[in-house]
């Protein structure tokens, strides 16, 4: 895979991960540290062969634990900073996520997941949706989650996660799988169009021509700690009302709404376009932001639809998020597999149920 | 306010560091972070670092430090302060960036942080406070505690067959091949201030050299924990500790290429 060339739109065909890497380079990001787990490795090998020409650092740690401390330094610093991990690594750098979101620092976080708990399996799986999307770490924070289902928005969302980090000042959060991350397909590596470029006059570059700063987590004085919350709590809200995405697909008509995100919306969209072709009003809401969660839409769909089949590889996380957005419970379905991507031949079977036909 | 100067006493031999916050300390009586505080601070001064540095506050008695050092003071979580330092001088290398840890920090929770940002020869400056406790949460064993010592979670006093043996981080930092400079000093008496303002000195100027990490290991007090009158702090300091944990410098780097 070559370096990436600012020249306006190219295709490239290249895996998830790699696009991942190319919207963080593009995105300005030019310092990265990480540690070696499956299924991941090409993020940070790439950028050891890629960031040190570009005038950037590439650092192995010792462990993840390092990492987010070195990405938390990095952060505070004021530059563009990404890891990128799986389920075991992701765990350990809660503490750091804890602090970065206290001490109000941006930083792009990448989990490749694979199957747990503990070391359990590597492959695919969404069964960190509750880590990333309600917290993981202690105190109370969020952290911002999109949730990549092509290699064109490994690519695209990057970019974006940067931007909103920034925007916000919290870690984001891109949820991925071993299948976006390693599936290859072309994509249009449009140039980066800064969302905001506002600089970051809180970032810590020694004192010079002006008072010292600090940057922490630790308020004792008062009641510090709860004005700091409440502001926290305050952001959190304005994200939750402005940066909702999801995309709705083939739901003009649709009865029966799949509702899933990153590769079980992938793979749902197949099931789909097949059950569409038998005559069954198939479509999908299929949220990019997991935090925040597009409740609007889930709330509106299922007014409007007869079933909402909840579809993610896991047994069962995103649908309380959906429960939590419409009272219509009775109109929920689920299916859920924890360490397999569902088939295409197994949604449409579970489509055509709820649709009263047999297949 | 202090008095004005009487005529024919105006020469100045003492006096506040710029880079040293005017302002109460909060620390117990007899407690050493204060006089470390300004060494430190001294050293900055020193070498005009004050708006180039970017300091890094640990978990501890020590975290205050940002309410001390007139500086750019970054938090870290508990023991990971060389990584986060890491990031910052990854990020900035012009600027000058010091660490400032305790014990329980450095020594626990943070050895493998401490011992691979040492062993990359990350060019930083470690500030290493020994007292031989966690003092923040109320004196508990510390990997420094000394054999024999009571503590709130040694109550019959620290046994190496359950507990092991006190910690000589600095010896353990100097064997490491990008250490680039590992002293160890104290302040309980005039004359081990100024060779302790020199090791820091020193610390600094490896860094300023681009040498490697460099860590000065202060033996210090806390009487509150120790149960210990402050005088009979120092004499603790001047006797047993010193006497397990050395004074000297055990790495000294003379060329910055580490062949
Ligand atoms: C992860 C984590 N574990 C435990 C603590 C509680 N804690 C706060 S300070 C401290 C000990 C610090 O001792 P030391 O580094 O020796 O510093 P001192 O207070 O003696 O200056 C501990 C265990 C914490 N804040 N975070
Ligand atoms: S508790 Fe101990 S280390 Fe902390 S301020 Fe008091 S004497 Fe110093």
């Amino acid at each position: 895979m070559t370096g990436l060339s600012s020249s306006p739109s190219m295709r490239i065909l290249t895996k998830g991960n790699e696009a991942i890497c190319l919207g963080a380079v593009a995105a300005g990001c030019r310092h990265y540290y990480g540690y070696p787990i499956t299924p991941q490795n090409d993020i940070p090998e790439y950028m050891a062969a890629h960031l040190p020409a570009l005038g950037g650092t590439f650092l192995q740690a010792e462990s993840e634990v390092a990492t987010i401390n070195i990405m938390l330094g990095t952060a505070a610093s004021g530059k563009r900073v990404m890891t990128s991990s799986s389920g075991p690594g992701i765990s350990l750098m809660q503490e750091g996520l804890s602090y970065m979101a206290g001490s109000e620092l941006p930083a792009v976080i990448v989990n490749i997941s694979r199957s747990g708990p503990g070391l359990g399996g590597i492959a695919p799986s969404q069964g960190d949706y509750f880590q990333a999307v309600k917290g993981g770490g202690h105190g109370g924070y969020r952290l911002i989650v999109l949730a990549p289902h092509s290699v064109q928005e490994m690519y695209a969302l990057t970019m974006l996660a940067f931007d909103l980090s920034d925007k916000y000042r919290t870690p984001a959060m891109i949820l991925g799988d071993a299948i976006v991350g390693q599936m290859k397909e072309p994509f249009i590596a449009s140039p980066y169009d800064p969302a905001s470029t506002t600089g970051k006059p809180w970032a810590l570059t020694g004192c010079a021509g002006r008072e010292r700063k600090n940057l922490k987590s630790l308020h004792l004085k008062d009641n510090a700690i709860e004005v700091h919350n409440w502001k926290l709590h305050e952001k959190y809200e304005r994200i939750r009302r402005d940066e909702a995405r999801a995309e709705s697909y083939m739901l003009d008509g649709a009865t029966i709404a799949v509702v899933a995100f990153g590769t079980a919306a992938r793979v749902s969209k197949t099931a789909i376009q097949w059950a569409r072709k038998e005559g069954i009003a198939a479509g999908m809401l299929r949220p990019i932001t997991l935090f925040p969660f597009p409740e609007r839409e889930v709330f509106d769909l299922a007014r409007a639809v007869d079933v909402l089949l909840v579809i993610e590889m896991n047994t069962g996380q995103m649908v309380e998020d959906v429960r939590r957005c419409t009272p219509l419970h009775d109109r929920i379905a689920f299916l859920g597999k924890p360490c397999a991507m569902p088939t295409p031949e197994e949604i449409l079977e579970r489509i055509r149920q709820l649709a009263g036909r047999k297949g | 306010m202090r008095p004005p100067a009487k005529a024919g006493f105006s020469k100045a031999v003492y006096t506040r560091p710029r880079s040293l916050v005017d302002v109460r300390s909060h620390f117990c009586p007899g407690c050493h972070h204060g006089t470390i505080h300004k060494i430190v601070a001294e050293c900055i001064d020193r070498y005009g670092l004050r708006e180039k540095t970017i300091g890094v506050a640990c978990v501890g008695c020590s975290v205050f430090l940002y309410d001390y050092i007139d500086v750019d003071v970054v938090e870290s979580p508990h023991g990971r302060a060389p990584a986060v330092a890491t990031g910052v001088k990854r990020a900035q290398p012009d600027k000058f960036v010091f660490t400032y840890q305790g014990d329980g920090d450095l020594a626990a929770i943070g050895t493998s942080e401490i011992i691979h940002a040492a062993n990359r020869g990350e060019n930083l400056s470690v500030i290493f406070v020994n007292n031989t406790t966690y003092g923040m949460t109320g004196g508990q064993m510390a990997p420094t505690t000394m054999l024999g010592q009571k503590t709130s979670t040694t109550p019959y006093g620290r046994d190496f067959r359950g507990d092991g043996y006190p910690i000589r981080m600095a010896e353990l930092l100097a064997g490491l091949e990008g250490t680039a400079y590992s002293a160890r000093v104290a302040v309980s008496t005039p004359a081990q201030i100024r060779k302790a303002k020199e090791s820091v000195r020193k610390a600094f100027e490896m860094q300023i050299g681009g040498m490697g990490l460099s860590i000065v290991e202060f033996l210090s007090t806390c009487p509150t924990n120790w149960g210990m009158k402050p005088l009979d702090a120092q004499k603790r300091v001047l006797g047993e500790m010193s006497e397990y944990f050395p004074l000297g410098v055990f790495k000294e780097r003379q060329q910055a290429d580490f062949a």
